[in-house]
Order: structure tokens, then C-alpha cells, then sequence
């Protein structure tokens, strides 16, 4: 058993079930989101924004977002534990790593309740 | 044909180097690298690599040969040569000790990790433990594994991290004894690999699958462990 304080659920089987459940929902947004765009009437101001004024799109983004956090986490994290030998400067980098992410949550949280 | 060898005295010289060496193959037969390795050792005696069965039985010669790993006792020039030129390197990933031959100590650390060895705290019967065939079967493609070390040392995440995660070879063990109906240890192994290193630092690419020399699949026992502390978890 290899102790590792750092990474997103400290358990392997649990990081690698959070990695499978968020690639899913990231998949079915893009396909969502493909689909919208692709075959959806003319694409204007109003119709963008009707759309995320809509209570249910506002939870599925929210849940794309946590998702693309949690995903990005444990794939940024798996990254430097693999090339990132030096303590100091992978921990350096997992914090700016786990800051751009918790701005990137927040800054979506405002956008998406902003609309 | 022209043999571009890895060489490395740590006695004599500062750094490795690639010695270039132009040979005849006597009769222009399709010999064995090890056949071939030992015309090198006639004309150079101080040619260091590890040998042993000659025969694909000990894993003592594995090496990589044109950029894959294998073991040049049962691999003929005609698979690895390119070009009329063949380049010997030791397995990538683990400290030279001299020419092609490595230090194999995280690579056994690992193996000596997963416990390999049956445990199993019940009184012994009288005679053996017995196991049906069908149980029997769950070890074929897993108990024949040779150590030879081609796969864990072909495995990025192995190179990465040799002292976090397990390696195909130790994981394929694991599950060897995961697998086996007369060990009662199921869930403490399990406790032991569910970290995020140990298992889950494969990435499923199977460089293993592709260079073992016995024709094992580590990537599909380590997805076996996997389905294992699944369907172990709540």
C-alpha cells in the first residue's frame, strides 16, 4: 500500500470511478452541446441565452463543470506524480493546478447564475 | 552485419557508450541474439550480459534488441534485425550494473510486495488441498510467468514510478494468487493494492501484452484485480 496524501480520494479505486463517472457526463454535455449547435434553429443571442436561463441546463453545466474539475484533478495530479520528481516544485505546481481549478469553478458558478 | 552494443564498465569508463561492431554470422543462418551475443563474447571477452537455460525457460537474458524488449535466447535475428543492423540495449528503466546487465532489485521489491506465496490460515488436511480442474484453470496464462522482467521494464508508469507501482509482472503475480481458490488472503491483498499507485498507475497502453516473450497478458489479470476491488467496495 503506497500512502499518498495529495491525490483526489486518497483510495486508487475511488479516483479512478470519479475519472470513468466524470468522463461520462463530460461526454454527454459535448454531445449535447454538438447536437444543440448543429441542429438547433438559428443560433442568436436570445435563443443562447434562453437556453441557460433554463434551470435544468444551468445543472447540467454545473455538473459538467465539477466534473471537468474533478477530471482534470486526478489527470494533472496522475501527471506530476509521474514526471514531477522534486517535492517542492510538484507541490508547487499541484497548488496552482488546484487554484486554477477552484477559480475556474467559481468564475463558472458566477457565469452561469450571471446569465 | 553491423551490432551497435550497449557498454558500461562504472570501473573504467565515465559514461555509457554504443560500441559499434561489424560481424559474419558463420553460414549466414538464422541464429538466436544470445547465439550471437557469444560471437561477440569470442571476440571481446569482457561483454558482460546474464545467461543462463538458453532456452526461454529462466528469464535470466531478457535485453532489449532493436528497441523491444525480449529475451535473446528464443529470438531469432530475422525477428529484431533492421537493415542488417541490430542495437542491444539492457532493459530500459532499471540501473546498469555493467554492459546488459541490470539491477534488478526494485523490480523483485515489487514482486516480494504482492506476497507471492499461498496463505492460507486454515488446519491443513491430511494430505493436499485439493482444487477442482475448472479451479485449476483460473491460473493457466498467469502461474507461467518467468520473471524476466521484459514486460515491467517495456511499462512507462514501471519507469515513472518503480518504487509506487506494482508493475505488470508483480500484478499479474498478484493476481495469480488473487485467483487461486486454496488462499484466503482475497480481501488483505485487496486492502493492499487499493492505492493510487499500486493498480491504478496502468493505463491499459499493454506494452506488456505486446513484448511478453511467454505470451501473457498482465493488462487483463490487472483488469481483473480492478473489476475485483469493485465489486469488493460499497
Amino acid at each position: 500500500m503506497v500512502t499518498s496524501i495529495t491525490s483526489f480520494g486518497r483510495s486508487g479505486l475511488y479516483d479512478w470511478m470519479i475519472q470513468r463517472v466524470s468522463a461520462v457526463v463530460l461526454l454527454a454535455y459535448t454531445i449535447f452541446m454538438i447536437g444543440y449547435m448543429l441542429f438547433g434553429s438559428e443560433l442568436d443571442y436570445q435563443q443562447w441565452k434562453e437556453l441557460f436561463e433554463c434551470t435544468a441546463m444551468r445543472i447540467f453545466t454545473l455538473l459538467a463543470l465539477l466534473s471537468m474539475a474533478a477530471h482534470a484533478w486526478i489527470g494533472m495530479w496522475s501527471i506530476s506524480t509521474d514526471y514531477i520528481k522534486p517535492t517542492g516544485i510538484r507541490f508547487l505546481f499541484q497548488s496552482a493546478c488546484g487554484l486554477l481549478t477552484f477559480i475556474y469553478v467559481i468564475w463558472g458558478i458566477q457565469i452561469l447564475w450571471g446569465v | 552485419m553491423l551490432v551497435s552494443v550497449y557498454r558500461y564498465n562504472p570501473e573504467t569508463d565515465d559514461a555509457p557508450y554504443m560500441q559499434d561492431i561489424h560481424i559474419d554470422i558463420p553460414g549466414g543462418k538464422d541464429i538466436m541474439v544470445l547465439d550471437l551475443l557469444q560471437l561477440l563474447k569470442d571476440k571481446d571477452p569482457t561483454m558482460g550480459y546474464r545467461r543462463s537455460c538458453r532456452e526461454g525457460v529462466c528469464g535470466s537474458d531478457g535485453m532489449n534488441m532493436n528497441g523491444v524488449n525480449g529475451l535473446a535466447c528464443v529470438t531469432p535475428l530475422s525477428e529484431v534485425v533492421v537493415n542488417d543492423k541490430l542495437v542491444l540495449r539492457p532493459l530500459p528503466g532499471l540501473p546498469v550494473i555493467r554492459d546488459l546487465v541490470v539491477d534488478m532489485s526494485q523490480f523483485y521489491t515489487q514482486y516480494e510486495k504482492i506476497k507471492p506465496f499461498l496463505i492460507n490460515d486454515t488446519p491443513a488436511p491430511a494430505i493436499e488441498r485439493l482444487q477442482s480442474p475448472e479451479e485449476r484453470a483460473e491460473l493457466d496464462g498467469l502461474y507461467e510467468c518467468i520473471l524476466c522482467a521484459c514486460c515491467s521494464t517495456a511499462c512507462p508508469s514501471f519507469w515513472w514510478n518503480p518504487d509506487k507501482f506494482v508493475g505488470p509482472s508483480g500484478l499479474l503475480q498478484a493476481y495469480r494468487f488473487l485467483a487461486d481458490t486454496r488462499d484466503t488472503a482475497t480481501e488483505e491483498r485487496l486492502a493492499d493494492l487499493d492505492d493510487p499507485f499500486s493498480v491504478f498507475r496502468c493505463h491499459g497502453i499493454m506494452n506488456c501484452v505486446s513484448v511478453c516473450p511467454k505470451g501473457l497478458n498482465p493488462t487483463k489479470a490487472i483488469g481483473k484485480i480492478r473489476n475485483m476491488l469493485l465489486s469488493q467496495a460499497t
